[in-house]
């Protein structure tokens, strides 16, 4: 009788505490996601507006703030597997391929960080038409243009007129670019309701970029994030260069920290980390990835890879398996690099989900099938579809999702509501 | 302000610089001035959303090559003027800046700065080319043989440890192979460099060794349609087969490598167990074959699917005997390779400028880029043994030849595509 209280009090510490450490915990065994201290208070986000953040991995939701009897019921339920588990649990939690998200959330950047790389300008109707299938598709979070001055960037010289003319899907967040209190002003006029800034971790890129020091151009920032603030306008911040600059070469985890730190308590809900010239590969992400965790929450974080020389997704993948959440893409891979004339750009929206799909996260797109159609609308242009799609035979545009093998019956798997059939 | 454009690390293996390399940045040039009305043909305006896209002075190619950062890690030797005389061919696309430098700065780059050694690779990861092979035999133009032996020749300078030359199948079936004792006896056998060749047959068998080949791979697959389909039997027939070659080659201490198609899906029946896989392997791997390669024939696979199918073959086949075949179909094969090398797999096919396409979805990649998997090693810091830059000409050689771009993106970022 002891005994098997001795065994049942055994069993619920080392449940709770391989339940904690599930998920939260990166590749070196260390805790992730640590709230920092008191610094980081609702107050100095200045957020207004429900947030993105509500979405987190599966491993972090499960924390302290659960009751204890929700944690008994939990662990009543889970006992018999945990009982074996235990130890494939804690093998999981600090292999190196650690505990992947349940759920990711997609940032389409396409309309502005894609268009506004290309060599193309495309008219207004046609990016209008561009946002609202991305709309249609189920994207949560559709990036739609960029309110700077189109002497710098004519690609996005309509932003006002695509603002006010799209379809605003209740549920999806729009939010536009907006590098100065200027752009700000005028995006909240053309009813901008989230707006994004871009920081870098490199001098030498802001300078040349925003012709100011990485100190000047938090000043500006802070404007814009007080007039956000009070407009109860959510700010999400992006960090250039975070695995390498084109100037400066390599730039220091420890950087790409501060940088972080500051825009997120400067004030923006979300900052997402830009592989800016796509030369990272997953050991860099991975370094980069555990110093800002130390100063952000894991849930607070985003990654925006560009496939320059191919490594996004395996980067994304890294970010995954550290607990990263958010990822950003672009639709057809839309955008190039501006410093590599041919080269590939943003890691592309359709094998980003592919790849999530295969591992069975959920994602918030489940009709993307129409976002690969060839448009029946002739004034869309054929964008660069990504390599990755095949046109006939077993590799359907969709491919996994839509996948029916040569011959197979319609029988089995379950119908989709495009019309496909899923295979089981 | 001088800036460190490029640093590297006390991390970098020997044989190239060990200090921190520190040097000014690469062009002194005034500020430009706004582009104020930008010409139809200029690069669009920078992704961060307001740069001049005339700003662009960035890592200076020359520089680079002055302090002789080409120096890889497992990057063979020093730059000597060979190298120089060939990196020079990469011209720069915009003649007033040297933004290709950054794309190729920033490759090279990527090779020297500080990797993080991930926990659980391989320090070393050998690399199978198969580009002359999967690759040529999927290409829609028909390559000559000097072509193709020329090709070979230079990827043999490459520092790859393997490279699969051709297939003794009949040119009935594959008329791109059709010229394989020609091949075989035409490539220049560098000495430390193997040179497997296909054979489905016992009688291809016997050609291959009597042309010369010292290497043999047998391709079985682990799904009954795709064999049936693909040679004509079912996968016990195809056995029967494999075993006749791999005795013979065996009798005749040739080692020989099998292949297991369909690892992680079928054009045909879709869904493949990992159950499946695992028996075809340990059959494979039963009969004589010093390792395995498990393909990911069609490229639907992704991470979570060969976690899966690894995880049941390495309970059966110890993980020093396998590779991972990754076709790039649908864009996971670096992914599912970080995948594989995470489990402990050590051994990667892949085609130079991703040569090869998919027979089964048209227009769609085929194998995995050599040029991006190295690149993506040796940002890990895994030690591969082969050059960059060499595996890059090969790649825009065969490219030329063919008449095709290359799917390699690192190979789009460093050339003018």
């Amino acid at each position: 009788m002891v005994s098997r209280l001795i065994l049942f009090i055994f069993i619920f510490l080392a449940s709770h505490l391989a339940w904690h450490g599930r998920g939260t915990r990166n590749l070196n065994g260390e805790r992730l996601g640590v709230e920092p201290a008191s610094e980081v208070t609702a107050e100095g986000r200045g957020r207004g507006l429900a947030h993105q953040t509500s979405r987190r991995s599966g491993g972090a939701q499960l924390d302290c703030r659960w009751g204890f009897w929700a944690k008994m019921a939990a662990m009543r339920k889970a006992l018999p597997r945990r009982l074996v588990g235990l130890a494939s649990l804690r093998a999981v939690s600090t292999s190196s391929m650690g505990t992947l998200p349940k759920r990711v959330k997609i940032v389409e950047v396409g309309p502005r960080d894609g268009l506004q790389n290309e060599k193309n300008i495309v008219s207004t109707p046609v990016k209008i038409k561009l946002i609202d299938m991305l709309s249609e598709a189920g994207l949560s979070v559709i990036e739609t243009t960029s309110f700077v001055s189109p002497k710098w960037v004519p690609q996005m010289g309509d932003h006002t007129e695509v603002l006010k003319g799209i379809q605003k899907f209740p549920g999806i967040n729009y939010p536009v670019l907006t590098p100065n209190l200027k752009g700000f002003e005028a995006a909240v006029a053309a009813g901008a309701k989230e707006v994004a800034i871009f920081g870098a971790a490199s001098e030498l890129f802001t300078k040349k970029n925003i012709n100011c020091s990485i100190e000047e151009s938090f000043q500006r920032f802070d404007a814009i994030l007080k007039a956000a603030q009070s407009a109860n306008i959510s700010v999400r911040g992006y960090v250039s260069c975070a695995l390498g600059c084109p100037y400066e070469g390599k730039i220091s985890p420890a950087k790409v920290a501060e940088v972080t730190k500051k825009l997120y308590s400067m004030g923006c809900y979300e900052i997402s980390l830009g592989d800016t010239i796509g030369v990272g590969t997953p050991g860099i992400m991975k370094d980069m990835l555990s110093a800002v965790m130390q100063e952000v929450p894991l849930a607070a974080l985003a990654v925006h890879c560009h496939d320059t020389y191919g490594q996004a997704l395996a980067n994304t993948l890294m970010a995954l398996q550290m607990g990263v959440s958010v990822v950003d893409s672009s639709v057809a891979g839309l955008g190039g690099c501006p410093y590599a004339q041919g080269a590939s750009g943003n890691l592309a929206t359709e094998d980003l989900v592919y790849m999530l799909e295969g591992l069975g996260i959920h994602t918030d797109s489940p009709v993307l099938s129409h976002l690969g159609e060839r448009s029946v609308d002739p004034q869309i242009p054929s964008f660069p579809t990504p390599r990755c799609h095949g046109r006939e035979g077993a590799g359907n545009r969709w491919g996994w999702l839509h996948w029916q093998p040569h011959g197979a019956g319609a029988a089995g798997g379950r119908l989709l509501a495009c019309g496909h059939r899923q295979l089981p | 302000m001088r800036r460190t454009a490029l640093v590297l690390t006390a991390s970098a293996p020997e044989g190239r610089a060990s200090e921190l390399a520190q040097f000014p940045s690469a062009v002194p040039a005034p500020h430009p001035p706004p582009v104020s009305l930008p010409s139809p043909t200029a690069a669009p305006g920078f992704a961060m959303g307001n740069v001049p896209s005339a700003v662009k002075h960035c890592l200076s190619y020359q520089q680079l090559l002055r302090e002789h950062l080409w120096i890889g890690d497992s990057v063979a030797g020093a730059l000597d003027p060979a190298q120089t005389s060939v990196l020079t061919n990469l011209h720069c696309f915009q003649p007033d800046v040297c933004g290709f430098s950054v794309s190729l700065a920033g490759s090279v780059a990527c090779i020297h700065w500080e990797t993080s050694q991930l926990s659980g690779l391989p320090e070393f990861v050998k690399i199978v080319e198969v580009g002359p092979r999967d690759g040529l035999q999927n290409e829609k133009v028909i390559v000559p043989t000097d072509i193709k032996i020329e090709f070979i020749n230079r990827l043999s300078q490459t520092g790859l440890s393997v490279i699969e030359v051709t297939s003794f199948v009949s040119s009935r079936w594959v008329p791109q192979m059709a010229d394989h004792t020609e091949v075989m006896k035409g490539i220049h056998q560098y000495p430390g460099v193997r040179y497997p060749v296909l054979t489905p047959n016992l009688q291809g068998f016997h050609r291959a060794v009597a042309a010369g080949a010292t290497e043999i791979s047998v391709f079985g697959a682990a799904s009954e349609s795709f064999s049936k389909k693909n040679i004509n039997c079912s996968i016990e027939e195809s056995m029967g087969k494999f075993e006749e070659v791999v005795k013979s080659a065996r009798h005749m201490n040739i080692p020989a490598r099998g292949y297991v198609s369909c690892a992680l899906g079928c054009p045909y029946e879709g869904s493949i167990t990992p159950q499946k896989v695992t028996e075809v392997s340990k059959r494979l791997y039963g009969m004589g074959c010093y390792e395995i390669s498990l393909g990911d024939t069609i490229g639907v696979g992704t991470p979570g699917s060969m976690k899966r199918m690894l995880e049941s073959v390495m309970k059966e086949i110890p993980p020093g005997a396998l590779a991972v075949h990754c076709h790039d179909t649908y864009g996971q094969a670096l992914a599912n390779i970080l995948t594989a090398l995470q489990m402990g797999i050590n051994v990667v096919d892949s085609a130079v400028s991703g040569l090869g396409g998919c027979p089964y979805a048209k227009g769609a990649s085929g194998n995995v880029a050599t040029e991006d998997l190295v690149y993506m090693l040796n940002g890990l810091g895994l030690n591969t043994g082969v050059n960059l830059y060499k595996v890059m000409e090969a790649g825009d050689f065969i490219c030329k030849a063919v008449n095709k771009t290359t799917n390699s993106k690192v190979a789009q970022a460093s050339f003018n595509a």
